[in-house]
């Protein structure tokens, strides 16, 4: 197919409604308005439903509406935004309804900044909400996987039954590459668990997450843990890059791994043999290639745009076996290639 | 292998980040790895804005351009604020009309282009970023000339079709002033 030019955020909402999506609820936020901005245009004229709500929470509320029927529906967000939105994600997730939440992040904590960040890293891997439970997780970084990621995060959703995020950054919405978009998906059939009336066939469906009786609300847990568990057995995504003969491994995502490859290079050139393990999906986090290079590497470098907070799944999946020292830049502050590149070789003394 | 690091920085409503996209649909025309990168946020008509285009034979890690060996520039705290940056041998473009210093790095070339005046000149006031543009596409080959046309077709939407012979006309204004 021939690629287009695309910003990321709008190869967003181009893949979504490729991947068949049909209603969007959002409210506006520095730096993912570009995707309501898509969708505002291009759901009119596919018989589709764009829908600024009077607030975030009043957003993912509709999401939850349209997921109990079984459609593919979405909403769009900044930090601050996706903070609002925790608790409908969390009442997503316990009434088992699929929806994509995308979150295009910025500093913080509070309103923080509009420039590009990886902050909400444990607020996106550990359960973004009250209550046990998990969203999958996708990082893309590049407009390439905003679409690819998008497009699959629906897939898995309706395979699973829960919400999953795109966790993105300013950097990755507003930038411009190639992309080759995805196929058309048909609109499907409403599975057999929507609540879009019985016809008085059958007997009612419910959407609820609610649940008085202990011991019943214990079982549903330990089923969608359950369910967790296969997510974290055949779902994990990651790349390895100049891994083959690695002694020193960078593990970031996002905007951050892009800019870790060219100081890998650069410290390549330099006779340092180090690679890169970037994870794709942040929850299920990619512990198996961790743990395999954790036999084999000296050490790991992380590199974020938050404190360091990736940097506990990486000690968790190489279980502290080897020094994990970590580049981290907050604010929407990014580091360049150079700083990354003193850290390597920092690492190498 | 052939890579070009380019900022491209001015005041917001000059059109910077248009001059960036038609890079970088010349780029894809001409099947270059690419990326576009604005800045954003507050940078309204008035502020200062700019974009990061990278155009290369192999893929791009960082989108972001720290060290440019093309700068162009059309006001002048966007030359006080990127000269720095450029690499040593770098070319730098200025809108001369608009910013009254010089470059002050000796090593790197200078082009100086009256490109708002030579727009204003022409009936175009708002396309100078076109001029500036011609020329470093003269100067540089970051991209042929055939792909820059390609490139500018590509982001002048069919409604603006008849936008598309003015800013020819300013691109090969400044192609033949330098």
């Amino acid at each position: 197919m021939e690629k287009v030019l695309m910003k990321g955020n709008e190869a967003i909402a181009e893949a979504a409604i490729l991947a068949g999506c049909r209603h969007y609820f959002g409210y506006p936020i520095t730096p993912q308005t570009e995707v309501a901005a898509y969708m505002a245009k291009r759901m009119p004229k596919i018989d589709g439903v764009f829908l600024q709500a009077e607030s975030e929470i009043a957003a993912i509320n509709m999401v939850y509406g349209v997921a109990a029927t079984g459609k593919r529906c979405m909403t769009s967000s900044s930090s601050p935004g996706i903070a609002l939105k925790c608790e409908g994600i969390s009442y997503l997730a316990g009434a088992d309804l699929p929806a994509l939440i995308v979150n295009v992040q910025r500093g913080g904590p509070g309103l923080g900044g509009i420039q590009p960040s990886q902050s909400d890293y444990f607020l996106a891997t550990r359960g973004p909400g009250h209550g046990d439970f998990h969203v999958i997780v996708l990082a893309p970084a590049s407009v390439q996987e905003m679409a690819d990621l998008t497009y699959k995060g629906f897939d898995l959703a309706e395979k699973y039954r829960m919400p999953v995020m795109l966790l993105a950054d300013g950097t990755m919405g507003q930038m411009m590459e190639p992309v080759a978009l995805p196929e058309p998906q048909a609109i499907k059939e409403a599975p057999e668990w929507a609540t879009v009336g019985t016809k008085c066939q059958r007997k009612h469906n419910i959407a609820n997450s609610l649940y008085l009786s202990p011991a019943e609300l214990e079982q549903l847990n330990f089923q969608r843990f359950e369910r967790y568990a296969e997510i974290e057995k055949n779902e994990c995504l990651w790349e390895e890059y100049r891994m083959e003969d690695a002694e020193y491994c960078v593990v970031s995502c996002g905007i951050t791994a892009r800019v870790a490859k060219n100081a890998i290079n650069e410290a390549r050139a330099k006779g340092i043999r180090v690679g890169m393990i970037r994870p794709i999906t942040l929850w299920p986090f990619p512990v198996s290639p961790l743990a395999a290079a954790a036999e084999k590497v000296k050490s790991f470098l992380t590199v974020e745009l938050s404190m360091g907070q990736m940097r506990e799944d990486v000690l968790l999946a190489t279980e502290c076996k080897k020094p994990v020292f970590a580049c981290n830049r907050v604010g929407g502050m990014i580091p360049a290639p150079e700083e990354v590149l003193a850290k390597i070789e920092d690492m190498t003394k | 292998m052939r890579e070009n690091q380019i900022v491209i920085a001015g005041f917001g409503g000059q059109g910077l980040l248009f001059s960036g996209k038609v890079l970088a649909y010349a780029g894809m025309v001409e099947n270059r790895y690419l990326s576009w990168l604005p800045s954003y946020g507050p940078e309204m008509r008035g502020g200062t804005a700019n974009c990061n285009v990278i155009l290369s034979d192999r893929e791009i890690g960082s989108p972001i351009v720290n060290h440019p060996d093309i700068l162009m520039v059309m006001n002048g705290p966007s030359l006080d604020k990127f000269e720095g940056d450029v690499v040593p041998g770098g070319k730098i473009f200025v809108d001369s009309s608009l910013v009254t210093r010089k470059v002050e790095r000796t090593d790197v070339e200078a082009y100086y282009i009256p490109a708002s005046a030579m727009a204003r000149e022409m009936g175009a006031p708002n396309l100078a970023n076109m001029v500036l543009l011609g020329a470093l596409v003269k100067k540089t080959g970051c991209v042929t000339e055939e792909g820059l046309d390609a490139g500018l077709q590509k982001v002048i939407p069919a409604r603006k079709a008849d936008m598309l012979d003015v800013n020819r006309k300013m691109l090969k204004a400044g192609m033949d002033v330098l």
